[in-house]
């Protein structure tokens, strides 16, 4: 054990803990706003209810997505000086980036739209929303360029040892980035859909339990049918961009293609297995290729090949891993978006008969809505599956080509400092994970605050009232 | 001017705005119990600060994401040479930032008073350790570190002090000027102690004149700080922030004229520098973008611009 194997456990383990969180901001953060328009524009009282329900189990997620974010900044300074040497004067181009365009618009507006529910015009105020969304996934999109780079490097040239930008629309524009951007993102609102579906379905249980009515709560319907729309289409998206990354890496990292499918040799007309020892012939070529009969490299004779491009050393990652880690994601996603797609029909409009026909809600049935509790781990789960693919799929490289992990620690950073920040990381992540979840379960249970009837003129406020928590802070 | 100039200009610039900004936030956190005394006044002094704290942080992952950019290894070797105070200054901000958010959404005293716990030291600690880092980069010595580090957190407390003054009406405003008054015992000696050392890193005070940038701003600096105080006395609120305000600017510009010649031991602002092609570009950028983002946290203090007078009530 060194300082670097701590150095890639730490930025393991904070980098898929802080992506526990940026879906939820990313994908929730659209919802809440989606949600907050349909007010605007409606004027119906639930949709208001369920905005401030709803973003505020966003906020209480947002702050955990911030504060983990700043250490991820800090991390590749502070552990991986070498790497940051090497590549800064290309990917800290879009972390500056991200900061300037994406993190100001983000957090600034967040913070008016939070305090400023009484004090900004309607208009306004919906506007703050959707600019804070639109850094959310701004943000996105400029670290996921940034990440591309590491795994497809492109736009630059090594002038005494140090990458040098040569081309940002190339950076910008990386066909890796291309579809790893909408790949993340759409997976982001399949996390945030399965989060509501999962919600939804727990309060439509307890509602129906607590009113002994057979009728569906209307509101969580909505917030169903609206999650569930969300799932499918951006489970489309994910399922069309994945195809994309799929053949990418054929070209790109053949060897965390061989690695996915634990191939070990060059093999025309690959299988997939489902399993080890269940498979599917030809389906890996035409995932990777479109073709049944496409050839794929082997692990064993990447390893060869890269010995002799690259010189001696083990070019092979950990095969387990990543062999299981695509099968988790693949198929953990996809249930997700079969469940949603499954719900969509079950919640269909109903016909009505009669000379004034019009649709009708469907009831959604107890066991739907008891299986919707499963569309919260499933995507998660697929989420950070897919991480571990694509970032231990690239070892040993940090730059796929261009720099190895061994060679991007930090040479000055003892193993006493790494450990000393892993394990200050690891407890304080893990008390507030536990902390998030109480608090969010909490707010799941006690459902929406009743929303007080609006006053002609301003209500006399009493000592109560002040006391009161208010509903956003 | 040379890119690289300018871009060093630009992350002075940043991290000024970020050491004034938060400054306040770090100084109202780390006074939350002596500005208030029951959960109304503490939402009152949370109050003044909770619309803009987040936007104000943003000023440090841009001054460091800057420098990552633009000097790739003043980044990497000032991060990875102040390991363990980053940690500390990482984990504060953790702990500050899940504390203002959450402390509204738990549930009872106790739960409360730990988020309450979180945004005190949370607030407390970096406030100090960005002087230490700072201290310890120009001078090297245990005194320098010391020193540093109380000024920027006796400075930021009179800073956040004052802040509450001129953003709250009632008890708590006048609690809050005397606040700065005690605050301003401590900031005046620890200025004293700290701010020569800034310039004296560069030239000793004998040779000012070879190098006369950070001397004089170190000096308008201790004499923004007095007038801090005396207009405090004076109760004139807006004039004293503008001068607290002043006093970390300068300082800062102290910092970063010394820095100038020397961002880390045995490295050049030249030679940290990426190559011209990523500075343009970058240039092109933050002018497209800066005067949106001041424009609009601009507009965020406007918003919310009117003093609190009641607990709770603008919470």
């Amino acid at each position: 054990m060194d300082a670097l194997d701590l150095a890639r456990w730490q930025f393991g383990v904070t980098t898929v803990y802080h992506f526990l969180f940026v879906p939820l901001t990313i994908g929730l953060g659209t919802f809440v706003a989606g949600l907050q328009t349909a007010w605007y524009r409606t004027g119906k009282r639930h949709y208001l209810t369920l905005t401030k329900f709803f973003g505020k189990l966003f906020l209480i997620n947002f702050a955990m997505g911030v504060v983990t974010g700043i250490v991820q900044e800090f991390q590749f300074g502070m552990n991986w000086s070498e790497y940051s040497i090497f590549v800064g004067d290309v990917f800290g181009a879009p972390l500056a980036m991200e900061a300037l365009l994406a993190f100001f618009l983000e957090s600034t507006f967040l913070g008016l739209w939070i305090f400023g529910w009484d004090r900004l015009p309607k208009r306004v105020h919906l506007m703050t929303i959707w600019a804070a969304v639109i850094g959310s996934n701004l943000s996105a999109y400029f670290i996921l360029a940034a990440n591309a780079w590491m795994k497809h490097p492109v736009g630059y040239e090594v002038v005494d040892g140090r990458a040098r930008m040569t081309d940002i629309w190339a950076v910008l524009t990386n066909s890796t980035a291309l579809a790893q951007v909408p790949h993340v993102i759409a997976a982001s609102f399949v996390v945030a859909g399965g989060f509501v579906l999962a919600v939804s379905g727990y309060r439509i249980l307890r509602e129906r339990r607590m009113a002994g009515i057979v009728a569906d709560p209307a509101m969580w319907r909505s917030s169903l049918r609206g999650a569930l729309v969300m799932t499918a289409i951006a489970g489309a998206v994910v399922a069309g961009s994945g195809d994309l990354s799929g053949q990418l890496l054929r070209e790109q990292q053949p060897m965390k293609l061989a690695a996915a499918e634990g191939l070990r040799h060059d093999q025309s007309a690959a299988p997939f297995s489902l399993a080890p020892g269940v498979e599917i012939p030809g389906m890996l070529s035409l995932l990777a290729a479109h073709d049944v009969n496409a050839t794929v490299q082997g692990v064993d004779d990447i390893q060869e090949r890269y010995e002799q491009r690259f010189g001696p050393g083990d070019y092979t990652p950990n095969l387990p891993v990543v062999y299981w880690s695509f099968r988790v994601m693949i198929m953990f996603g996809l249930s997700t978006v079969g469940l949603s797609v499954l719900g969509l029909w079950l919640t269909r409009g109903r016909r009505t008969r009669g000379a004034r026909s019009r649709r009708e809600p469907r009831r959604v049935p107890d066991w739907f809505a008891r299986l919707c509790l499963l569309a919260l781990p499933l995507p998660t789960l697929a989420m950070i599956a897919g991480w571990l693919l694509s970032e231990i799929g690239r070892q040993p490289w940090t730059v796929m080509g261009e720099l190895l992990t061994a060679a991007s620690v930090s040479p000055g950073v003892t193993l006493a400092q790494v450990a000393i920040s892993l394990t200050v990381f690891t407890v304080l992540y893990g008390a507030l994970a536990v902390a998030e979840g109480v608090l969010l379960v909490r707010y799941v249970k006690a459902g929406p605050a009743p929303e007080p009837a609006p006053h002609r003129t301003a209500p006399e406020r009493t000592d109560a009232d002040r006391l009161a928590p208010t509903l956003m802070y | 001017m040379e890119l690289s100039t300018l871009w060093f200009i630009l992350v002075a610039f940043l991290w000024t705005g970020y050491f004034v900004l938060e400054g306040f936030d770090f100084g109202v956190g780390t006074l939350l119990p002596v500005l208030s005394r029951n959960e109304a006044e503490r939402r009152q002094v949370l109050a003044t600060i909770g619309p803009v704290w987040d936007g104000n942080e943003v000023w440090l992952i841009t001054a460091v994401g800057a420098m990552f950019a633009a000097f790739p290894s003043w980044y990497a070797g000032f991060l990875s040479g102040f390991y363990l105070p980053l940690l500390m200054v990482l984990a504060g901000l953790i702990v500050r930032g899940v504390g203002l958010e959450w402390r509204g959404k738990v549930r009872g005293a106790r739960e409360r008073a730990l988020c309450d716990a979180g945004i005190v030291a949370g607030s407390f600690l970096p406030a100090f350790m960005w002087g230490a880092v700072f201290g310890n980069l120009l001078a090297g010595t245990v005194f320098a570190t010391l020193a540093g580090g109380a000024f920027s957190l006796a400075v930021a407390v009179l800073h956040g002090a004052i802040f509450v003054a001129l953003k709250t009406d009632g008890p708590i405003r006048a609690r809050a000027r005397r606040t700065a008054l005690a605050a301003s015992a401590a900031a005046v000696p620890a200025a004293l102690a700290a701010l020569p050392g800034i310039p004296s890193a560069a030239a000793p005070l004998a040779g000012w004149i070879s190098h006369p940038a950070p001397w004089f701003a170190a000096t308008a600096a201790m004499a923004t700080l007095a007038a801090a105080v005396a207009l405090i006395w004076r109760r004139r609120e807006g004039w004293a922030f503008t001068a607290t305000a002043a006093t970390i600017t300068l300082a800062t510009t102290a910092l970063f004229t010394v820095l100038w010649r020397a961002p880390l031991p045995g490295l050049t602002i030249p030679e940290a520098a990426s190559a011209p092609y990523t500075l343009t570009v970058m240039t092109w950028i933050g002018a497209a973008a800066l005067p949106f983002v001041l424009a609009y946290q601009a507009w965020t203090y406007w918003v919310f611009r009117k003093r609190l007078t009641q607990p709770g009530i603008h919470v």
